[in-house]
């Protein structure tokens, strides 16, 4: 068992744990990530670390509920425990000092970059950070981000805070204004798409994060495949990270739907998902 | 005495009945059985039962003690050479093992080795007599063992009986391997796995699940950690697929995804159980071993109105078990043989819809020494499915051998382990199971586990 010994909501379907699991603390790096149980009957589902503490043996972790588990997690307190939790999978990111980096983030997957801009920013480079969501309210670790990089740009879909579009619209303006030696972009998958076909034509090599449907995270069912290049790869073993302009993007993105009838039954027929009194 | 020529019949579900649920399909012999069938054994001298067997099973005495009705006797026997019986019983492809060789064989039908060996082993866990195990004096000495399938317990349990400190290091959330997560419950009951694991933590085994070796720690990094030696069992998970077009679209599994959702998951318990999955109406399976035939059993269990074995070569040569393959011709799955999808294709929005096929025959014999299918050029056609599932094998899992530098690794990502001992070019490491030998079997699995066991003790014994 792995016990939540911090919970902070974050937004009100975006909800922050730490979780004690000194083991997965140790090895952790940025761009990894874990894959959790909640119970006996629950399924496994991956969660990219956003962030680590070594000394006090805990995993961050940021997700929003959109499903029947999400929402399940979301449920728990401080001081519940989680039954399976397993890290750090996949490959970290390949940090260096490439020099001028734009780091994208989107919705919650500005929790996963937020411990990469870190480390790239340690590394010497120049950051440069565009963080987006829907509105005001679900845009999340912007003083973190602040933190860490060295100019920090904000688009929100409605306007309610920040340039009003998306953040590829700030992306174009910063690739014609300056050159930039790499990319990092992470959220929703349509995201990472509209970026990496906005900075196709820069020829800047961009790093995108998948998160696909995943089963054991260990290179062993082959759920988690996507299209890069001419090769198919296991995202939970090659990945996540892929060169975002090799993905086979409208693949990627109609295999993240294929259980979204199931999610609804799940929900429908889910004891939490709503029941437990606290959505 | 006369002879017998027929084996004594499994009772088992009816077929009908059976595709409904995933209840053992096999229910086992009753005393009675076992009896009959024990008396058909002759006692020959020669015993050629034995050699047929990996792990060396004095067969003959143990049947010789079920003939006396001593059942208590025949477990035991049976134990002091193999440490998983009601497993094997069921899963051991004995028709090429023991039963191969059996005198009876020649003129009928060989004797049900492995149906014996379930009814004792069977019997031995119904009457609750299992013994609680002695936990000899600590050597002092500390072992891990990377992998919770049959070749890595097996090795465990050994260790631990002969005083070692054994701790077992399991990807994923049980232990148990291939039991537990590729065969399913309809030929293998998880409380049967299960009660084998209960059992080997009864004899000290520490087994933590959850740990992923070569990302939460390295087995250079066990051995600095103060661990003697290293057993490194961690099978054959990593799944093949064909390189055909359209391997991608939504409703392609590998095996291995198709059978951990059902098994380990337990989606055949939606929305019970929250993990999901998907069979449409017509599934194809593509391959014809045991991981073919348990999918292809397993999507009518889940729905399937069609379900088909889809297979390159020629009935004769279809590697699965006799029983399993008789198994599926009874619930209804259909074999198409000769015959291999070269294409997939799919709907506008990304589903499968079915594959184009094309058929072979046979040539002149490979190095398997099996004919070599060859493709019959213009036999192309269309087979409409909404559901693929990949059986065309597993290869080694790269993550531990990828991450220890001392090993030595054959061309297809095995490890290099001497016969019999199971040593590795990487001092105090030794492997076993499928990660040595490829996709293979539980009952090879285990024997290389035990004799790894051995070598493991006579090492621990030796270094100063
Ligand atoms: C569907 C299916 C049906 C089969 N049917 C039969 C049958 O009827 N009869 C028969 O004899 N054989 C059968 N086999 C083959 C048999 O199951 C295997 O040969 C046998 O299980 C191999 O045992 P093993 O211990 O080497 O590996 P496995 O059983 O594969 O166990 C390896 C374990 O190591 C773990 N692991 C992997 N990597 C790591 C890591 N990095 N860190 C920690 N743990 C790790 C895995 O999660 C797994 O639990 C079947 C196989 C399948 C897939
Ligand atoms: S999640 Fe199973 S192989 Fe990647």
């Amino acid at each position: 068992m792995y016990r939540i010994v911090a919970k902070k909501v974050l937004a009100p379907t975006i909800k922050l744990f730490e979780v004690k699991a000194p083991k997965v603390a140790a090895k952790a790096q940025a761009g990894q990530f874990i894959i959790l149980r909640v119970d006996e009957k629950g399924e496994r589902i991956p969660l990219t670390i956003a962030d680590f503490n070594r000394e006090a043996g805990t995993i961050t972790t940021i997700f929003q509920e959109v499903g029947y588990t999400t929402k399940q997690l979301g449920c728990l307190e401080e001081g519940d425990s989680i039954l399976d939790f397993v890290g750090p999978l996949g490959k970290p990111t390949e940090i260096e000092n490439y020099g001028r980096v734009v780091c994208v983030g989107g919705g919650v997957g500005i929790a996963p970059l937020y411990p990469i801009t870190r480390a790239l920013k340690e590394a010497g480079n120049e950051i440069i950070s565009i963080i987006g969501a829907r509105s005001k309210d679900l845009l999340i670790l912007e003083e973190e981000m602040e933190a860490v990089s060295d100019k920090l740009l904000v688009a929100t879909d409605d306007g309610s805070y920040g340039h009003k579009g998306f953040v590829t619209d700030l992306l174009k303006q910063v690739l014609d204004e300056q050159e930039v030696q790499h990319i990092w972009a992470i959220g929703p998958g349509i995201m990472m798409k509209v970026v990496s076909e906005t900075t196709r034509p820069y020829k800047v090599p961009t790093i995108v994060s998948m998160n696909p449907i995943m089963v054991d995270g260990t290179g062993m069912c082959g759920a988690c495949r996507v299209s890069v290049g001419d090769e198919t790869k296991f995202a939970c073993v090659d990945g996540p990270e892929f060169d975002g302009h090799l993905i086979d993007w409208d693949l990627a993105l109609r295999r993240m739907n294929i259980y979204k009838d199931e999610e609804k039954r799940a929900e429908a027929a889910g004891s939490c998902g709503g029941g437990c009194g606290c959505h | 005495m006369s002879l017998v020529l027929e084996k004594t019949p499994m009772p088992s579900q009816d077929p009908k009945e059976r595709i409904k649920n995933f209840d053992e399909v096999a229910t086992g012999y009753t005393k009675e059985m076992a009896l009959k069938e024990a008396d058909r054994c002759i006692q020959c001298k020669k015993e050629p039962c034995r050699q047929g067997c990996p792990v060396e099973v004095d067969i003959p005495a143990f049947i010789a003690k079920i003939k006396e009705e001593d059942f208590e006797g025949a477990i035991k026997k049976i134990k002091e050479k193999n440490n998983l019986p009601a497993i094997c019983g069921r899963v051991c492809p004995q028709e090429n093992q023991c039963e191969k060789y059996c005198t009876l064989g020649k003129k009928g039908e060989p004797v049900g080795i492995g149906r014996l060996e379930r009814f004792v082993a069977d019997w031995q866990l119904e009457t609750g007599r299992i013994e609680e195990p002695q936990i000899p004096e600590s050597t002092g000495k500390k072992v891990a063992v990377v992998g919770a399938g049959p070749a890595g317990l097996t090795a465990a349990a050994d260790l631990a009986r002969m005083g070692h400190q054994v701790t077992v290091f399991e990807a994923l959330h049980v232990a148990g391997g291939v039991l537990m997560y590729g065969i399913p419950e309809f030929r293998l009951p998880k409380e049967i796995v299960q009660r084998e694991i209960d059992y080997i933590r009864k004899l000290g085994v520490d087994i933590q699940t959850n740990s992923v070796i070569g990302k939460i720690d390295t087995v250079d990094d066990l051995l600095e950690q103060g661990y003697d030696a290293v057993f490194i069992g961690t099978g054959a998970g990593l799944p093949y697929f064909m390189n055909i077009p359209g391997e991608n679209y939504n409703g392609v599994y590998s095996a291995n995804e198709f059978l951990t959702r059902t098994n380990l998951m337990k989606a055949y318990k939606f929305p019970e159980y929250i993990t999901p999955i998907k069979v449409g109406k017509r599934v194809a399976v593509i391959g014809a071993g045991n991981v073919a035939m348990d999918a292809a059993r397993t999507a009518l269990r889940l729905g399937a109105e069609e379900s088909y074995i889809v297979y390159r070569r020629a009935a004769e040569q279809m590697p699965a078990r006799k029983e399993e393959i008789e198994h599926a011709e009874e619930e209804g799955v259909q074999f198409k043989l000769l015959t291999s999808p070269i294409e997939i294709h799919g709907t506008e929005d990304g589903w499968v819809k079915g594959m184009t096929c094309i058929k072979y025959e046979l040539g002149e014999p490979d190095e398997s020494g099996r004919r070599r299918p060859i493709p019959i050029e213009g036999s192309e056609f269309f087979m409409e499915v909404d559901t693929i599932v990949m059986a065309i094998g597993q290869g080694p899992n790269p993550l531990v051998p990828s991450t220890t530098p001392g090993l030595e690794l054959k061309p297809k990502g095995t490890i290099v382990a001497e016969e019999g001992t199971g040593k590795t070019t990487k001092e105090g490491v030794f492997a076993g199971g499928d990660i040595v030998t490829g996709a293979a079997t539980v009952i090879l699995a285990m024997g290389a586990g035990k004799n790894a066991a051995k070598a493991i003790d006579e090492y621990l014994r030796n270094k100063k």
